[in-house]
């Protein structure tokens, strides 16, 4: 949006004053550098955290372990769930019982915060990865088999997210493209009917280009007429909702003899096998999600076009100067970005609940931009992202049947995550890890690292 | 690469491509362009072929007074079919006067859209209600209730509008309204007073604004990053809040006093304005000084030039002595607290208790609708209405039973939207520095 508004810097823009403090400068050359010099938009993962290390590194080991963006992510998750333990403690009854008397006995009251906190976050775990009071070894794991049965999804569609932020594209789209995909791959699974194998793949095809065809229409929109992304894409959410609402009322998606939007169960030809035996809902999809992992590994890493996108992600000018088709990469990455989430869509009704209803999306298309900030849009962080809030999902429907605690507060630890990695400077202050201040001589340094990570 | 191609200095601004058309386009003297003539064209010839040539053969009955009414009008009947046909072939003519005037290189007036939008939006409705198993409804409560439900999308697209002529985008529309919806329906219950109620929500709404701002201005995070977690973290808190707190004691905490319809005498007796504009509770009254107050502040006040200047050109703006960064996070905050207000409609007026996710995507509306204004108060007003309009035409039709499936009008609004950011009905440009934080250097 911005960037069709070029406006000139004076050369000395980048040149800190002296005596600035160190922590500033640092902030104001990774803003510049992120900025393009203050002409576009930060892109959403900031070209200073791609990298990993901070800039100016001029730190030693202990600190930069301790400082760096790794720690920050272990340490957001961590003040996350204490205030999400907090929020639990504080509409626990038992913590309001013995707050009123809180100064005879606080020993009281802070053991009934500590049981409450705790006591949840037991549930969750044992719903999300291991349950240990179960009977065999089989049902002991089923969580964690649940756990990845949901991180399927939202690792695809976390996937076509991150893609979209490395070339610098706000994808929201994600939600109205598993919609779009869900459409057409339940469709292709209930109306038509084939024989084994090669029905299961038109319905994955289906899906994925439904998806395709869904993100690139985005991507083809901004390339041709500047719309933002983001707007086009939260309008295109809700259009493929009510669209899939309309579809779910007419005779050639509703099931026969049915008044509630649903349609027929897709043909058994149609659907992923469970990969571990039918104790598990665990299917095909998550074997299918890490291959879609590796293939964006690649493709970001190994790949011309790949290259491509992280240049356009990183500067759009400065990849249309070095002769980058710009408006190609941004249908291309978009047409991508879609299909991963298609992908999504192709998981949730031919694997997970093999029929297509109003709810086919959950919330994943929205919990998949979590799941990339999380993962720093890496490919691999993404993946890893997503097995998290797969558990955090997973134990949540545990932990309200065991404790009562409601599944909304996934919701609140989730985009706390997120909050906090996204602004490494204040995760680092509430745990006191904040750069000192460095010696002149070493500002001076730091200063020329400034000026020059500025005019890149 | 055809973006590049069109523009009329090919070359010259390599970079952006479609985005550096835009930039010329805005910066010399305004060529005019095919867009708008093509597109009331093809509006134009879809309302003639489907309300006029395809029209229902029925009369449609508009109601236009309702039993309180100090005088009564008698019900408006229009023939369908002839009513449509006449409307297309006006449409027709206006795109026909927009193609000519192109020809002559001259851009077309403001009121040819505007017009056209009016008359169109009645074919439309002629068609509809012509075609309905009972084909009549009443005006008056059509357009009253379509006032009623466009109150949070007005004080949500008002918010959106002082954020980004400052320079922030707000995604956070959504949380703010869901924000000030809960914290109304909490407080008015607590104290058993509404005003308090309505009070909160602004305070409320203005929080979730303050931590937009902080994140966003101090932390530098990417707005929209910030402003779509946002409204998670307000949804999963007050989902979290309303399962705790809320249903365990509904009478203690969910059972808000709501604020009553105020009416002022004998005006309120107009047929049409009165309900709309003399028949209002507090917020809906708000709802109207709300316009025109940031109207009059954003375009007439010395406050509202340098606000405008900092979301232009912020490095501009400091030069001359304006501290860019608190000006943005006062004006964020205030327009925080003003969607805040939008959210109390919900739980004080609308209905009378909080549920999970009241605001239902309607911030999302109000942002859509801000943009449709084009960042203006007085066009993201009637924006809201034009969506508030669709969204009660939505539940109307549904009960006369119209061939339109309620689907495709729910949709209205965003493909509207689309449409218009993609610069096909007008062009819409945001502020420029809207989006990018400011980094004093």
């Amino acid at each position: 949006m911005s960037d069709k508004h070029p406006r000139k810097h004076s050369a000395g823009q980048h040149a800190k004053p002296v005596g600035a403090s160190p922590a500033a400068e640092e902030t104001a050359a990774a803003v510049a550098l992120d900025t393009a010099g203050g002409a576009m938009e930060p892109s959403a993962v900031p070209a200073t955290a791609q990298s990993g290390k901070l800039p100016g590194g001029s730190e030693t080991l202990a600190r930069r372990i301790f400082t760096g963006s790794g720690m920050v992510s272990v340490l957001a998750v961590l003040l996350a769930l204490i205030i999400g333990g907090l929020l639990i403690a504080s509409t626990d009854e038992r913590v309001g019982a013995t707050s009123t008397y809180l100064f005879a006995r606080p020993s009281d009251f802070l053991s009934a915060v500590w049981t409450a906190a705790t006591g949840s976050y037991v549930a969750l775990f044992q719903g999300a990865i291991f349950n240990p009071l179960a009977s065999s070894v089989g049902v002991q794991f089923a969580p964690l088999m649940e756990t990845l049965t949901i991180a399927t999804p939202l690792i695809t569609a976390g996937l076509g997210v991150a893609l979209a932020f490395r070339a610098g594209l706000f994808n929201i789209g994600a939600q109205g493209q598993i919609i779009m995909a869900g459409i057409l791959a339940a469709w292709v699974g209930f109306a038509l009917h084939l024989p084994v194998g090669l029905h299961l793949l038109l319905v994955l095809v289906a899906g994925i280009v439904g998806g395709a065809l869904w993100g690139g229409l985005v991507g083809l929109l901004k390339a041709r007429t500047g719309a933002h992304e983001v707007i086009l894409t939260i309008m295109f959410n809700y259009v493929a909702l009510y669209f899939l609402g309309y579809l779910l009322n007419t005779p050639a998606f509703q099931r026969p003899g049915e008044s509630n939007p649903i349609s027929p169960i897709l043909d058994p030809t149609a659907v992923y096998p469970q990969i571990l035996g039918s104790q598990y809902r665990l299917h095909l999809g998550f074997i299918l999600a890490i291959a879609a992992t590796v293939l964006v590994w690649w493709l970001l890493n190994r790949s011309t076009v790949g290259f491509e996108f992280r240049a356009v992600g990183a500067n759009p000018k400065a990849a249309q100067t070095a002769g980058i088709n710009v408006s190609r990469s941004t249908i291309l990455v978009m047409a991508i970005a879609g299909a991963l989430a298609g992908m999504s869509g192709v998981a949730q009704v031919a694997g997970t609940e093999k029929v297509l209803t109003d709810g086919v999306a959950a919330t994943y298309g929205f919990d998949a931009i979590t799941v990339a900030l999380l993962g720093r849009s890496t490919p691999w962080g993404t993946f890893a992202a997503g097995l998290l809030f797969g558990a955090f999902r997973a134990g949540a429907v545990q932990m309200q049947i065991q404790t009562g605690t409601p599944i909304d507060i996934v919701l609140v630890v989730q985009s706390l995550i997120v909050l906090f990695i996204a602004a490494p400077p204040l995760v680092r202050a509430v745990f006191g890890l904040n750069p000192r201040r460095r010696k002149p001589a070493k500002a001076g340094r730091s200063q020329k690292a400034a000026t020059t990570g500025g005019a890149a | 690469m055809s973006a590049t191609a069109t523009s009329p200095l090919p070359g010259k601004r390599g970079p952006g491509t479609a985005q550096a058309t835009d930039q010329s386009v805005a910066v010399s003297a305004k060529p005019v362009t095919w867009k708008t003539p093509v597109m009331l064209a093809l509006l134009a010839l879809v309302a003639f072929v489907f309300f006029g040539l395809m029209g229902p053969n029925q009369t449609a009955e508009f109601g236009i007074s309702t039993g309180g009414d100090f005088f009564q009008l008698p019900a408006v009947e229009v023939p369908a079919f002839l009513g449509g046909i006449v409307l297309s072939v006006i449409l027709l003519g206006l795109a026909a006067y927009a193609v000519f005037l192109k020809t002559k290189g001259q851009a077309a007036p403001a009121w040819l859209p505007i017009t056209f939008t009016v008359l169109f939006v009645t074919a439309f409705l002629i068609w509809v209600v012509g075609g309905a198993r009972t084909p009549s409804i009443s005006l008056a409560g059509l357009i009253a209730g379509s006032v009623t439900l466009a109150v949070p999308l007005v004080f949500g697209s008002l918010s959106g509008v002082l954020c980004e002529r400052v320079g922030v985008v707000n995604i956070a529309i959504e949380g703010q309204l869901l924000g000030g919806a809960f914290t109304a329906a909490m407080v008015a219950t607590m104290t058993r007073n509404p005003f308090l109620g309505l009070l909160a929500a602004a305070v409320a709404g203005a929080v979730v604004s303050m931590v937009l701002a902080v994140f966003s201005i101090k932390y530098l995070v990417n707005q929209i990053i910030v402003g779509v977690v946002l409204n998670v973290l307000v949804s999963g808190l007050t989902g979290f809040l309303f399962s705790t707190v809320m249903q365990a004691n509904k009478a203690q905490f969910n059972s808000p006093v709501g604020l009553d319809n105020i009416e002022i005498p004998v005006l309120s007796g107009i047929p049409i304005i009165g309900p709309i504009l003399f028949k209002q509770t507090l917020v809906g009254y708000l709802m109207y000084v709300a316009v025109i107050v940031v109207w009059l502040g954003l375009f007439k006040t010395k406050w509202g030039l340098r606000v405008r200047a900092v979301g232009e050109h912020p490095q501009a703006a400091d030069t001359l002595g304006i501290n860019v960064n608190a000006t943005r996070f006062w004006n964020v905050t205030i327009g925080g607290a003003i969607a805040g207000i939008g959210g109390s409609f919900f739980t004080l007026v609308a209905i009378d208790s909080f549920t999970k996710e009241i605001s239902g995507g309607r911030g999302f509306i109000a942002l859509a609708a801000l943009i449709f204004g084009r960042w203006n108060p007085i066009g993201a007003f009637f924006a809201a209405l034009l969506f508030g309009f669709a969204d009660n035409l939505q539940s109307i039709v549904t009960i006369i039973g119209t061939p339109v499936p309620s689907q495709f009008m729910a949709m209205l609004p965003y493909l509207v939207t689309v449409l218009a950011v993609a610069g096909l009905v007008g062009r819409s440009r945001p502020p420029a520095a809207s989006g990018i934080p400011y980094v004093k250097g």
